[in-house]
């Protein structure tokens, strides 16, 4: 079995190779003969597809057969770990997690292959640059992380199994999405680089690739987002983001692709800052390659990192490499990239791009920095220092407020030039709704003058109101003109106003999404949580719960044994839930793990739902009663509702637009320039 | 009456332009208070000194909120946080002596002293840069003399402007 398996990673290995080569070759000449090269390039690189799935198939298979003579297998599952885990295997560990990603990388790029004839010569460019990181990667399996190692000496009956910390349903599909973010960057990296290196003419490219971006995007928004509830659902400390150097890998591309979504609509609409969306895209691919080196290279602790490997090495030298390539191809080609037009304004559309872009990449910059900052202090006063929440928490929110008083503003300025008429005329509603929300918070009891938390937390409540009611603004102003002029209700001309520009509609839902994870996250420094010993009957008072133990016992299966608590949660005295609190200990690794209880109070709260959740901390070794910890951890369910907006606005931006609408001869024709019109 | 509407309109014109300055100053103070406040709560010492350490059993977690399960490292630290406090030790004086028994790495950001600043200053540099730079950029721009029109095209002037404005107000009005 794991000889097929090196077999196909081999042969994947030469094919890859073929297409990168031979794909160079075809494209120095425009013969028949370079014609027919380049379709052999191209089937190679199909074929990569085929053998990298053949490999990952195999692999699968073997933690589905308890195959313990592979290394890799033995590592990271066992007999009785239960099936979705088995599959979860494949990307548990390093040499299995590189595997899957050359198994999105060849998806990808097999996907981008079949669909060549939208534009020949680009896409044979775009894949000659995706066969040399999809070779960069089997190289590495090949020669520094082989999946399909044997163990010495005689087979183990059982497996070592399955980090507990992985054995969560999340488990399963968080890795899937944030590498399908990562990875799928390459594709929007490979079309820049080919169109600068071909000197292509006009923007075609961003257009062909906008949905790759786009889905990209989305994928890695959820990816981070389901790591943090991964975190908070499992990790038992009651929050979600820890600003751990593996979390910030993966924000890092993720801010970089996020400038690269905004500015790129410059560059579409109005021509300019070509220069900067190339920098940008080859910014967002080396950043996932650097998240990709952090995770896996040892220089820097986390809790989320593989063991320290040599593969560090290799992800250093195709950086510097892929650094080097991009950088020559800018400035050799860069008399290609002249913007068409210049600002006019500081306040216009334009100018909120370039702004939005500078806090985006100065977020980036932050985290980046204070990630390699014990690497630098190490280097400069011979002891690394701890660069943790808060420092992160008090640099970023700053940049972040900012930012987020630019997706509030920016949407309402005019391209070229925004009178301060029209900027009062957009902005006086939301603008007093949202200092309305800011006195209703001073009205009950928040008193942000008592600490830079409460001050923060009101400024992100004021702007992140201000972003929804501008948002809702927007509906409504375009919405009504077509109601007007259609004689439809209100509702369905939004739907309407939506369909006739998906792309930025689709973006202000997004931008909803991201006020409503902002209203989630301000909620931090009004958590409350309670630790007791509890016997039975006894209470833990908690914001408006009072919890009560009925019992606490335990239980075992083939997996696990696990000990927890039977709490009953009551709420203005009438009981509202039973919640149990667990902690496990599992056989085949041997490490125990806890597993919080949440528990969202939407049906008591709804708008100010706050999260209930409780962790088995342990027991009083002499009485054997459970030790729990209560936490209430106000809007946190925000967080996650916000996401799903967020993503249902990018499905949203990537539907077609529908042709516009119909006016009747009659009809009074009384159209806003706003209404569905630009971006 | 001319000069009437003519005092008016730069009346407006001077309110316009003072209420934006004054909008422009309080953004630029809010800007300051959030960038420039710093921790300050004398409340809850133990909350905020345990929340500016790290647990050093390798969790990687500010020191309260490591929860892993048999942690020897918390317990113990936080007890010894607790006599600190119970001595009357200012917060200063627990720090230090954090650092000297787990070493520099306990404290959980860097220092506001020698190189540490170092951490705390560059981001806002770098952000201050990046808007001069962007400022800059565009008023360069903005500034650069028009192209030359082809024959029969003519910009209008402010007047005209203005007119054109007002009429597409109107016709965009809802």
């Amino acid at each position: 079995m794991s000889e097929i398996g090196s077999f196909a990673l081999l042969l994947a290995l030469g094919l890859s190779a073929y297409c990168f080569l031979a794909g160079i070759a075809a494209l120095f000449d425009k013969d028949a003969v370079s014609a027919r090269l380049g379709e052999t390039a191209r089937r190679a690189g199909i074929a990569t597809f085929a053998a990298v799935l053949l490999a990952s198939f195999i692999l699968v298979t073997a933690a589905f057969n308890d195959d313990f003579s592979i290394a890799y297998i033995f590592h990271h599952s066992n007999r009785d770990l239960p099936a979705a885990y088995k599959f979860a295997v494949l990307w548990s560990g390093q040499e299995g997690s590189l595997l899957f990603w050359s198994l999105l990388l060849a998806g990808y790029g097999f996907v981008l292959r079949l669909r060549y004839k939208t534009d020949q010569r680009l896409f044979a460019y775009a894949s000659v640059i995706l066969a040399s990181v999809q070779t960069f990667f089997l190289l590495i399996l090949n020669f520094a992380a082989h999946p399909f190692a044997i163990m010495q000496g005689t087979p183990p009956a059982d497996g070592a199994g399955l980090n507990p910390l992985l054995q969560y349903p999340e488990m399963v599909i968080h890795p899937p999405m944030l590498y399908l973010g990562y990875v799928g960057f390459t594709v929007p990296f490979a079309f820049a680089l080919g169109a600068l290196i071909m000197k292509y003419p006009g923007d075609n490219w961003i257009r062909i690739t906008r949905r790759w971006t786009m889905v990209t995007w989305c994928f890695l928004t959820i990816g981070i987002f389901l790591g943090a509830h991964w975190a908070y659902s499992v990790l038992g400390w009651g929050g979600y983001w820890g600003w751990d150097p593996v979390e910030n890998a993966s924000l890092m591309p993720w801010l970089t692709g996020t400038a690269f979504l905004h500015s790129v609509i410059m560059q579409e609409k109005r021509g300019m800052l070509k220069i900067w969306n190339m920098s940008l895209i080859f910014a967002t691919f080396l950043l996932s390659m650097l998240g990709t080196f952090l995770t896996r290279s040892g220089v820097i602790s986390s809790v989320h990192a593989f063991a320290q490997s040599s593969i560090g090495t290799w992800f250093l030298v195709f950086i510097a490499l892929t650094l080097a390539v991009c950088t020559f191809s800018l400035v050799e080609n860069r008399s290609h990239l002249k913007s068409e037009h210049k600002l006019a304004s500081l306040v216009s559309r334009e100018s909120s791009f370039l702004f939005n872009n500078l806090f985006l990449l100065v977020a980036c910059f932050t985290i980046l920095w204070g990630t390699f900052f014990p690497i630098l202090s190490n280097f400069v006063q011979g002891h690394k220092v701890t660069v943790g929440p808060p420092f992160f928490n008090r640099v970023v929110v700053p940049v972040a407020l900012l930012l987020l008083l630019l997706t509030a503003v920016g949407p309402l300025l005019a391209w070229r030039k925004t009178s301060i008429e029209s900027l009062k005329r957009n902005f006086l509603l939301p603008a007093i709704g949202a200092l309305a929300v800011g006195g209703l918070m001073i009205l009950f009891g928040v008193r942000p003058w008592e600490d830079p938390s409460y001050f923060y937390a009101t400024m992100a409540a004021i702007l992140s109101a201000l972003v929804i009611f501008t948002v809702i603004s927007e509906f409504l102003r375009g919405g009504r003109v077509i109601a007007g002029k259609t004689q439809q209700n209100l509702l369905a001309a939004m739907v309407q106003l939506c369909h006739r520009n998906t792309r930025r509609y689709g973006g202000y839902i997004v931008h909803f999404g991201v006020a409503l994870v902002v209203i989630g996250i301000l909620g931090t420094p009004f958590n409350k949580e309670v630790e007791k010993e509890m016997g039975l009957g006894d209470k833990i008072e908690i914001g408006p719960y009072t919890l009560v133990c009925q019992s606490y016992t335990q239980d075992d299966n083939p997996n696990y044994a696990n000990e927890f608590a039977i709490i009953n949660v009551f709420r203005g005295g009438k009981q509202i839930t039973t919640m149990y609190p667990e902690r496990r200990f599992y056989k085949a690794s041997e490490q125990p793990q806890t597993l919080p209880r949440i528990y969202p109070s939407f049906a008591e709260d709804f708008f100010l739902v706050s999260d209930l959740y409780l962790v088995y901390e342990g027991k009083n070794e002499t009485n054997l009663r459970p030790i729990i910890k209560a936490h209430v951890n106000p809007l946190v369910p925000w967080i996650w509702i916000g996401l799903i907006i967020m993503v249902l606005g990018t499905v949203v931006a990537l539907v077609p637009n529908t042709a516009a609408v119909r006016v009747s001869a009659t009809a009074p024709v009384r159209v806003p320039a706003q209404a569905g019109a630009g971006d | 009456m001319k000069s009437s509407i003519t005092l008016q309109l730069s009346f407006r014109k001077v309110l316009g332009h003072f209420s934006f300055h004054r909008c422009l100053q309080a953004v630029g103070l809010a800007l300051a208070v959030i960038v420039c406040m710093a921790a300050g709560d004398d409340s809850g010492r133990f909350k905020n000194l345990g929340h500016r350490m790290m647990c050093t059993c390798g969790c990687g977690q500010v020191l309260l909120e490591c929860n892993h399960v048999g942690c020897q490292s918390s317990d113990k630290m936080r007890n010894q946080l607790l006599t600190a406090l119970g001595r009357g030790d200012n917060d200063d004086l627990i720090l230090q002596s954090f650092v000297q028994d787990y070493g520099p790495t306990v404290m959980a950001a860097p220092t506001a002293s020698g190189f540490d600043r170092v951490a705390w200053i560059t981001p806002f540099l770098v952000l201050a840069l990046g808007i001069a730079i962007s400022v800059h950029t565009v008023r360069s721009w903005k500034d650069r003399p028009a192209p030359d029109l082809a024959d029969g095209i003519a910009i209008p002037c402010h007047g005209e402007l203005d007119e054109f404005r007002e009429r597409a107000r109107k016709e965009t009005a809802l």
